[in-house]
């Protein structure tokens, strides 16, 4: 044997098992696709890719890895497809399909050739639908999109695997049955399904960038899973400002990643960070991207926040913050997006431009109108303007709660933290 | 195609409380939306509207009892079984179905075989 694929055979084994590794993370949701679209039927199409994926790894070991490991699974997963299709024609009539209402026949051969049409918009929008509880379309979008298994997806939302088994299991149920078609939406219900597939990429992100309880601060497995899915819905969808706005976001956030907990795990405050430690190409990257997605009449919400965030990531350090550019953007945002969570996080930069007095009396508006009760970070921004106006003993009150409400090993070890200093003040 | 059932769920208090006038506009908007549905390629197989609750009569275990399965503020009014082509747009149907004092359920019919 000769050419590339000639290498010892522990070594080829081992080049074989990472090559298949990167072809699930960067070619599942593409093979799924495409295997769907011969399939009909979601579960099918998965067992299909499934096992495409295990025969890659002795066919990789044994003949080399292929030169484009897309087509090899996809035509793989198809065949068996096919195979199966055939060998169980009651299987067809058995189960209902998947709804290809507008299915047009592919032009002659291309479906056979190098060029397979790219389905995986139809995957995110399909396992976004509104038809489906939130929870069940972030578990479908890492189950089918990205290619996490069951255990994988409870471990990373600390519910139990039979839960999520059963959570799954239900929504695929019911694109079936329902008949929720496997389709990109047509042009006027765009924007609203386009919100709820960038809403389901922004959890997973956000869940992933501060785990919602345990010991990390950060699930990083999460936040990878939510840049890859970012990135794919920008090269898919290149003219949408919201799904540049989100990519820029997600980048100018997670540039931060490794200088937002201390040598010893501890929380680190942006004031506190060591802005040497962030990462410069994704600043840059999340950057150009943020200048292109406000370049429309009326930027939305993703855009707006990854201004702001690149307004920080631009900054020499926390106090040369342009927090009157910062407060102006979080104006805009409020203005397309009036939620109270974004009225709470404007009064960190209105604290810097007007004073921690104004602040505070925004956020007791904000704690008045009730909506954010039970949301932890009230309570611990009151805190802060408290101890920063030196009235200590209403700031040890409001760290209080905001750790009643706190499940966050990191976050928790931060208010007490606080709440210990209020201490040696007094 | 397929069948899918649109359930209309709303207060009884307030039909009971509604003017003439209103009814009258409800009785109006259900003639809109029987004219509207089929524009958007989906067609009515038919529907009806039922008389309240108060007329309701519930057997259980063969024991027969006066008034609805449910007692709830929200009953069912009247229902529209319609053949769409998918989700989307039995969706899209159901968005134009008038419920102004409640909200409509959209479910598939059972397919059998």
């Amino acid at each position: 044997m000769t050419g590339p694929g000639h290498l010892e055979p522990a070594a080829s084994a081992t080049a074989a098992a990472a090559a298949v590794a990167d072809a699930h993370r960067r070619e599942w949701a593409f093979v799924l696709a495409a295997t769907a679209r011969v399939t009909r039927d979601i579960d099918l199409a998965q067992e299909c890719v499934q096992d495409a994926y295990v025969a890659a790894l002795d066919a990789w070991a044994r003949d080399g890895v292929p030169d484009k490991p897309g087509a090899w699974l996809t035509t793989a997963a198809r065949r068996r497809a096919l195979d199966a299709l055939r060998r169980d024609t009651r299987l067809r009539s058995k189960l209902p399909l998947l709804v290809e209402p507008e299915a047009v026949p592919a032009p002659d051969g291309t479906e056979d050739g190098d060029v397979i049409p790219d389905d995986r918009l139809r995957l995110v929008f399909t396992c976004c639908h509104p038809a489906l509880a939130r929870p069940a379309q972030v578990a479908l979008t890492l189950r089918l999109v990205c290619g996490l298994s069951t255990v994988e997806i409870a471990q990373a939302f600390l519910v139990p695997e039979a839960t999520m088994a059963a959570r799954v299991t239900r929504a695929k149920k019911k694109i079936a049955t329902a008949r929720i078609p496997y389709r990109v939406p047509q042009e006027h219900e765009l924007p609203d399904r386009l919100d709820a597939v960038l809403t389901v990429v922004h959890l997973l992100f956000t869940t992933g960038h501060t785990a919602p309880g345990g010991t990390a601060l950060v699930r990083p497995e999460l936040v990878e899973r939510a840049l890859d899915l970012a990135r794919m819905l920008a090269r898919l969808m290149p003219d949408e400002p919201e799904v540049r706005g989100l990519l820029a976001l997600l980048l100018l956030t997670d540039a931060r990643r490794a200088t937002r907990t201390g040598p010893d795990g501890r929380l680190l405050l942006l004031a506190e960070q060591d802005r040497t430690g962030w990462d410069a190409g994704a600043i840059a990257e999340g950057t150009a991207l943020v200048v292109h997605a406000l370049r429309t009449a009326r930027p939305g919400r993703y855009a707006l926040q990854a201004a702001i965030a690149a307004l920080h990531a631009s900054a020499p350090d926390y106090a040369r913050t342009d927090w009157a550019a910062v407060l102006a953007r979080y104006d805009d945002l409020y203005a397309v997006w009036p939620s109270p969570v974004v009225a709470l996080n404007r009064t960190v930069a209105l604290a810097e431009v007007a004073g921690p007095a104004a602040a505070l009396a925004a956020v007791d508006d904000l704690a008045a109108d009730g909506r954010l009760a039970g949301y932890r970070y009230l309570p611990a921004t009151r805190a802060d303007l408290l101890r920063r106006l030196g009235r200590t003993a209403e700031a040890a009150r409001a760290y209080g709660e905001a750790l009643a409400l706190c499940d966050n090993q990191a976050e928790r070890d931060f208010l007490a933290g606080r709440l210990a200093g209020l201490g040696r003040i007094r | 195609m397929a069948k899918y059932v649109i359930l209309i769920y709303e207060r009884e208090a307030d039909y009971a409380a509604a003017s003439e006038e209103t009814l009258r506009g409800v009785m109006a908007a259900h003639n809109r939306f029987a004219e509207q549905a089929p524009k958007l390629g989906a067609t009515i197989l038919g529907g009806e509207a039922l008389t309240g609750t108060n007329t309701a009569t519930t057997i259980r275990n063969d024991i027969v009892t006066d008034g609805p399965f449910a007692e709830t503020k929200e009953a069912l009014g009247g229902f529209y079984l319609i053949e769409a082509e998918d989700l989307d747009q039995a969706l899209a149907v159901a968005r134009l179905c008038p419920a102004q004092f409640g909200a409509v359920e959209v479910r598939p019919v059972m397919v059998f075989g």
